[in-house]
C-alpha cells in the first residue's frame, strides 16, 4: 500500500533525512509501518496525523531511540552514524522531569557537549554561545533561574536552545509547538523560519491541523503508515486526511482545501 | 585519653565516614533517577551472593564474601534492568520484583545447602560492627606516622577509603554524560553519547560502595545513607553539584554526630549503657532529613511550578 499523495523533488542523497520502507515500536504491532519520506532540505516539516498515529515513534525510530524493525534512514545519504553532529533533536518537553536542579544555562550546554568533551573545563566562548542561543529564544535574562521555575512555554524554549547551540543543520522537534503560550509559539516559529532561511532543515511533529498550513511548507501525514507527502496544500487534501482520520476529521480543517 | 580514642574512636569514625560518604555520592544520582531503593535492593541481595560464595568455597575470608556480594549484586542489577526494559514497568517495581526473590533463594539456598549451621549473624549484618572496628597497635597519636602500627589498622578501613577515592574518581570523570543521561536519556541517546552504559557504571558502583560498607558497618547505614542525605541536599539547593557536595558533608555529619551520640547520648539520660552506633547514624541521618524537609528552601513537589 502506498502513499496516497506523493509530491517529493529531492533526490535520496541530497535529502537531509530519507527514510526507506521504516517498521518500528515497542515491539509488537509496530507503531509505524512501512514508512517512506524525504524530506526537503532547507524547508519547515510537519509531521501530522491524529493521536496514536506514530509521529514521536517515527521521530524516534529516525534517530534510533526505538528498534527499527525494517527498513533504512539516511541523512544526505549518510547513516546517522556519520551524520550525527550536524542533527539536533528536541525531545517533549514531558520527557524530562523540570525539577532537575540544573539551571537554565546548564541544559543549554548541554548542546556543546561535542566541543567541551568529557574533562576539559567549560570556557567563556563555550558560555557565550550557549547565552547567544538562549537569547535567539529570549530567555537570555533567565539564564541563571532552576528549569522548575521556568513556565511550560519557557521550558520548550530551553529544549530549543540546547538544540540551536549544537549549531546543527538537520533539527527534529517532537511536539515543539503543543500547549505553549503565544509568546513562545511567536518565539519558537520566529527561530524555525530562520533556520530555514539560513538554509537548515526543520522536522516538527505537529498535532494542530488549522494552523499546520500558516506555519510549515510541507508536510508528512502520518496514520502508523505515510498518506501523503508534500507542500502542504498538495498533501493535506480532503480526500488524504479523510484517509488519515477517518470520521474523526476535526471541522478546522476544512479550511485547507 | 589520646591512646584511648585513636585506639577505639578514630577507626570508626572514619570508616564511618568513608561508608557514608562512598554511599550518600552515587545516591544523588540514584535519587534522581528514581533508583533511589538501589540501596535496599543491593542490601538484600548480599545474602544468596555470601551463601554461594561459602558453598562454592567454603570459606568465610571477607574476599571471598565481598567478591560473593559483589557478585549478586551485579546479578540483581542485571535482572533489574532486564525486567525494567523487558516488562515495561518502573524502576522501583523491577527492584521490588528481583530483591525479593532473590533474597528469597538465598534463603532456601542458606536451608538446602546447610550453610544455615554456620555463624551469619542477623544482627551483625543488620548493625554492623562499628564499634568492633577497633586498633590495638595504636598507642596514641604518633602510632598514624607509624609503619609497623598502621599495619595493624581494620582492614575495612583500607577497603573503604580506596571504595570512596573510586567512588568520587567515577564520579568526577563521568560528571558531564551523568547528568545529561540522568536529566534527558533521549537527547543523549540522540546526541550519541551511551546513557545507557553511563547508567550501568553508576549502578555498578554503587553496587561496589553498598557491598564495602555492608560489610564494614551494616545494612542499616547503607539504606540510609543512600537516600537520606542526598534527598536532604535535594532539599537545600537546586544546583546539582552543590547538591552532591551538601550530601557528602550531610552523610558525614550524620557519621560523626551518630557515633558520638550513640557513644556518649545515652548516659546524659542517666542509661549507663551505649546504643548501636549504625543504628544511631541512620537516625541522625533522618532527622537532617526531617530539618531539611521542614525548613529547606528547595521544598517543591516534583514538576510543580515554583519561583525562586
Amino acid at each position: 500500500m502506498n502513499a496516497i499523495g506523493r509530491f517529493v523533488e529531492t533526490p535520496l542523497e541530497e535529502s537531509p533525512l530519507a527514510i526507506r520502507g521504516l517498521s518500528a515500536g515497542y515491539g509488537g504491532l509496530p507503531a509505524v509501518l512501512d514508512a517512506d519520506v524525504t524530506v526537503a532540505p532547507a524547508a519547515l516539516t510537519a509531521i501530522i496525523g491524529p493521536n496514536g498515529a506514530g509521529k514521536s515513534t517515527l521521530l524516534k525510530a529516525v534517530l534510533g531511540l526505538i528498534p527499527r524493525q525494517a527498513g533504512q534512514v539516511t541523512f544526505w545519504g549518510m547513516p546517522l552514524v556519520q551524520a550525527r553532529s550536524r542533527i539536533a533533536y528536541v525531545p517533549q518537553r514531558a520527557s524530562v522531569d523540570w525539577g532537575f536542579p540544573v539551571t537554565v544555562m546548564d541544559v543549554a550546554l548541554q548542546g556543546l557537549h561535542r566541543e567541551i568533551g568529557l574533562l576539559r573545563p567549560i570556557r567563556a566562548h563555550h558560555r557565550a554561545r550557549a547565552q547567544q542561543a538562549l537569547e535567539r529564544v529570549g530567555l537570555a535574562e533567565l539564564a541563571h533561574r532552576q528549569i522548575g521555575a521556568l513556565s511550560g512555554g519557557q521550558q520548550q524554549r530551553v529544549f530549543l536552545a540546547r538544540a540551536l547551540a549544537q549549531g546543527a543543520d538537520l533539527f527534529l522537534l517532537d511536539e515543539p509547538l503543543a500547549g505553549v503560550d503565544a509568546a513562545t509559539e511567536d518565539a519558537i516559529l520566529a527561530v524555525l523560519r530562520a533556520l530555514r532561511d539560513e538554509g537548515r532543515t526543520v522536522v516538527a511533529v505537529h498535532h494542530d491541523l488549522s494552523t499546520v498550513a500558516a506555519w510549515f511548507d510541507r508536510a508528512v501525514l502520518l496514520n502508523r503508515r505515510v498518506l501523503a507527502e508534500g507542500p502542504v496544500g498538495l498533501a493535506l487534501t480532503a480526500r488524504t486526511l479523510q484517509g488519515a482520520y477517518g470520521g474523526r476529521l476535526p471541522a478546522e480543517a476544512g479550511g485547507l482545501r | 585519653m589520646d591512646a584511648v580514642f585513636v585506639q577505639l574512636s578514630l577507626p570508626p569514625l572514619v570508616i564511618g565516614v568513608c561508608a557514608a560518604v562512598a554511599c550518600a555520592l552515587p545516591g544523588n544520582f540514584l535519587l534522581l533517577r528514581r533508583q533511589a531503593m538501589l540501596g535496599d535492593a543491593v542490601a538484600h541481595v548480599v545474602l544468596p551472593g555470601l551463601v554461594l560464595a561459602f558453598v562454592v568455597t567454603g570459606s568465610l575470608a571477607a574476599p571471598v564474601m565481598i567478591g560473593g556480594a559483589l557478585g549478586a549484586a551485579l546479578l540483581s542489577v542485571a535482572l533489574i534492568e532486564a525486567v525494567r526494559r523487558l516488562g515495561r514497568i518502573e524502576p522501583g517495581a523491577a527492584m521490588g520484583a528481583v530483591f525479593t526473590t532473590l533474597f528469597a533463594i538465598g534463603v532456601v539456598l542458606l536451608e538446602v545447602t546447610g550453610a544455615s549451621g554456620v555463624h551469619l549473624d542477623v544482627e551483625h549484618a543488620l548493625m554492623g560492627n562499628l564499634e568492633s572496628l577497633i586498633w590495638f597497635d595504636a598507642t596514641g597519636w604518633a602510632s598514624l606516622l607509624d609503619p609497623a602500627a598502621l599495619a595493624g589498622l581494620p582492614p575495612q578501613l583500607g577497603r573503604m577509603a580506596a571504595v570512596l577515592f573510586m567512588v568520587i574518581l567515577v564520579l568526577w570523570l563521568l560528571r558531564r554524560p551523568l547528568a545529561v543521561a540522568t536529566f534527558d536519556e533521549g537527547f543523549a541517546r540522540a546526541t550519541g553519547q551511551r546513557p545507557g552504559l553511563v547508567g550501568m557504571i553508576l549502578v555498578a558502583l554503587s553496587a561496589a560502595a553498598a557491598v564495602t560498607a555492608f560489610e564494614a558497618v551494616g545494612a542499616i547505614i547503607v539504606i540510609a545513607m543512600f537516600t537520606a542525605p542526598p534527598a536532604a541536599a535535594r532539599l537545600l539547593t537546586g544546583r546539582l553539584w552543590t547538591q552532591v557536595r551538601l550530601s557528602a558533608l550531610i552523610a558525614a555529619i550524620s557519621a560523626i554526630l551518630g557515633y558520638v551520640l550513640a557513644g556518649h547520648g545515652p548516659l546524659w539520660f542517666g542509661i549507663p549503657h551505649a546504643v548501636s552506633a549504625a543504628g544511631m547514624i541512620a537516625v541522625v541521618a533522618g532527622i537532617i532529613l526531617a530539618g531539611a524537609a521542614a525548613f529547606g528552601p528547595h521544598r517543591r513537589r516534583s514538576g510543580a511550578f515554583v519561583t525562586s
